[in-house]
């Protein structure tokens, strides 16, 4: 195999194969079960491979740009030519490191749901639009190009509502499923209609092309609006959290750690419209404050609202929404420093902690959420007060939800304790209230944990339950060896995958360099 | 004046869908109304590739004197209006489906009396 052809097209390729993948799969379905299961798998496998095979080379220094369509893929649109519409690919350390995430995340729940889902109907569909989940995470994650990431969001969201209302027979899942649509929904439009806002002046698709010729009009200033509201909306940042717990609590556990992945594939977007899109000129500070009191918003109202719960996925579902908050808090603590000179040192601290946190996060958010499916899987309820004395029987969950719930609460030896001891660090720059807030939220957290520990696995043996199935097992060991990993050694991971990402998200002359000026 | 009637119109409509989502409790109340919105962001993209005298490019069935390419129209915005109306239409039958199961098990579409999540 000649290396050289798989890593130039491997950007497309990363996209193509899930894509060509799920719609074999019915066709696959047919033959039999196993063949199916082994399909799904080896598709995971594969795209996973790929992805991380990619990372290499892009973390390496070489951000990659694939443009669809062209003779030869690798040359960019030149601004000459009389239609400069193409589909770019581009692929820099920021968007490769949330592919990581996403391909992950999927490959841990493909294995996880082999033994999980395996007395509900409808297997095959539900790999179909598990596999078109991933397009829709990594297209917008990979993509250049506005309009295709308008796409993939409706992609996305389709994909994502039909297995939210995975288990139909229930009137709760397709409750859920229909909020998550409208919000969605209202969500893509908005897009749209900035994305029209934006080609209405420029004539341009192209996000390098669009940034350096953006204006910063009024009716920029509406379309960044737009662009914002629709992406918190999507990534469920306080103002707009509602969908969350609804839509968490009652997809099945393996899609809700997919969803996880995917609300940060909208974070993703997000930080790419603040930082690439409008960016250098800018009021950093004003962004940065605006994203600061959202982050701490979430944060609060995520941890305050989550240690009432009685139902397991709802109590998690609220804590990802303060987990949220950790993100926003410290990306805009790095865009507040960055607008200052003598600090900007800090500002990339509190980026590297805002964006390390979002895969400590979807580790270990997506490893509670399978814990608790694991639970579900067992009792068939998500009720904490009609749980108990699980520990007797399901060692291997309990190991399991322990790491993650000491990852979560930020316990040293874990990965979220890297992450949250940066963004402490830069926080208190800007003022050491954030960072109390912070700590205060972190407490909150394991308090919370250890109730849900208390009531699900400690006390008497009321249930005479078995383990879970072996691939039940093993995707939960997947994300509990990432985060252990990574507790393990994070100044390797900051300094070798986290530091570039946030090196790329910041610097927008090297994003548009990339495609206009190759 | 009169160029700026179909702005107004997108501006009227987004804001008669908007109203419909928020302030009507039918379910498909609501679907009609995420629809006028998109009818007026599809429109407001087509407005947008509208150029007076210009011609669509296809290069067999030009009208003589025409200039290529100045005469022609640049095609995009209806490219992708296309695109936006087979996601709508995507989104709008999955949308109705979901009522469809929500009148089954709630027996109601009322989106106020459809609340098991609540806690």
């Amino acid at each position: 195999m000649n290396t050289d052809w798989l890593l130039q097209h491997s950007p497309a390729l990363i996209i193509a194969l899930p894509l060509l993948a799920a719609f074999l799969m019915p066709v696959v379905d047919r033959i039999s079960r196993k063949a199916r299961n082994v399909f799904a798998i080896i598709v995971l496998i594969v795209e996973e491979i790929l992805v991380l095979f990619l990372a290499y080379d892009v973390f390496g220094g070489n951000p990659h740009i694939y443009t669809m369509g062209a003779a030869n893929p690798l040359t960019t649109v030149p601004a000459q030519a009389a239609v400069p519409i193409r589909i770019v690919l581009e692929v820099d350390a920021m968007g490769i490191f949330m592919a990581m995430i996403s391909a992950t995340v999927c490959l841990a729940a493909g294995i996880y749901s082999l033994a999980f889902i395996e007395e509900e109907k409808g297997k095959g569909k539900y790999y179909t639009l598990l596999l078109l989940i991933l397009v829709g995470m990594l297209g917008m994650e990979l993509t250049g190009d506005m309009f295709n990431l308008f796409v993939f969001l409706e992609v996305l969201t389709i994909a994502c509502t039909a297995l939210i209302a995975y288990r139909s027979n229930t009137g709760d899942a397709v409750e859920g499923a229909f909020k998550f649509l409208i919000i969605s929904s209202i969500a893509a439009l908005f897009v749209l209609f900035a994305i029209a806002l934006l080609y209405a002046q420029y004539d341009l698709l192209n996000m390098a092309a669009l940034a350096s010729a953006i204006q910063y009009s009024n009716l920029d200033k509406i379309a960044l609006v737009l662009l914002v509201a629709a992406f918190a909306m999507k990534c469920g940042s306080v103002p707009m959290h509602f969908w969350t717990p609804d839509a968490y609590s009652v997809a099945p556990a393996s899609i809700t750690a997919i969803l996880v992945a995917a609300s940060q594939a909208s974070l993703y977007a997000l930080f790419r419209v603040c930082f690439s899109l409008y960016g250098v000129t800018l009021n950093l500070s004003t962004i940065g404050g605006a994203l600061i009191i959202f982050g701490l918003l979430s944060m609060f109202v995520g941890v305050t609202m989550a240690l009432p719960q009685k139902d397991i996925k709802r109590l998690m579902a609220y804590h990802a929404i303060s987990q949220t908050g950790y993100m926003l808090l410290g990306v805009g603590v790095g865009l507040y420093l960055l607008a200052k000179p003598e600090f900007s040192t800090y500002g990339i601290k509190a980026m590297e902690g805002g964006i390390f946190h979002i895969i400590n996060h979807a580790m270990y958010k997506g490893l509670l959420f399978l814990t608790s499916g694991a639970i579900f899987y067992r009792l068939k309820t998500r009720n904490l007060n009609e749980m108990g004395g699980l520990g007797h029987s399901m060692k291997w969950t309990a190991i399991f939800f322990i790491i993650g719930a000491l990852a979560i609460a930020g316990i040293p030896p874990f990965n979220g304790f890297a992450s949250k001891l940066l963004i402490y660090e830069a926080a208190y720059k800007v003022s050491p209230i954030l960072s109390i807030i912070a700590m205060l939220v972190s407490i909150l957290t394991l308090a919370s944990f250890v109730k849900v520990f208390h009531s699900a696995f400690m006390g008497p043996k009321i249930y005479d339950v078995e383990e879970v199935p072996k691939s039940m097992l093993a995707g939960m060991a997947v994300l509990t060896f990432v985060i252990i990993l990574f507790g393990l050694f994070p100044g390797w991971v900051v300094g070798n995958i986290v530091h570039p990402a946030a090196q790329a998200l910041a610097d927008q002359a090297a994003y548009i360099q990339a495609v206009i000026g190759g | 004046m009169i160029y700026s009637i179909p702005f107004y119109t997108v501006i009227i409509l987004i804001l008669v869908g908007m109203y419909a989502m928020i302030f009507r409790r039918n379910l498909i109340k609501m679907a009609i109304g995420l629809t006028i919105v998109e009818s007026a962001v599809n429109l407001f993209l087509v407005t947008l590739g509208y150029r007076e005298g210009g011609v669509a490019p296809i290069y067999t069935n030009l009208p003589s004197g025409i200039k290529i390419p100045e005469g022609m129209v640049l095609p995009v915005p209806q490219a992708l209006t296309l695109t936006s109306i087979v996601i709508g239409v995507a989104i709008l039958a999955l949308m109705l489906s979901l009522s469809i199961m929500i009148y089954r098990h709630y027996g109601t579409l009322d989106s106020k009396k459809v609340r098991r999540l609540k806690e």
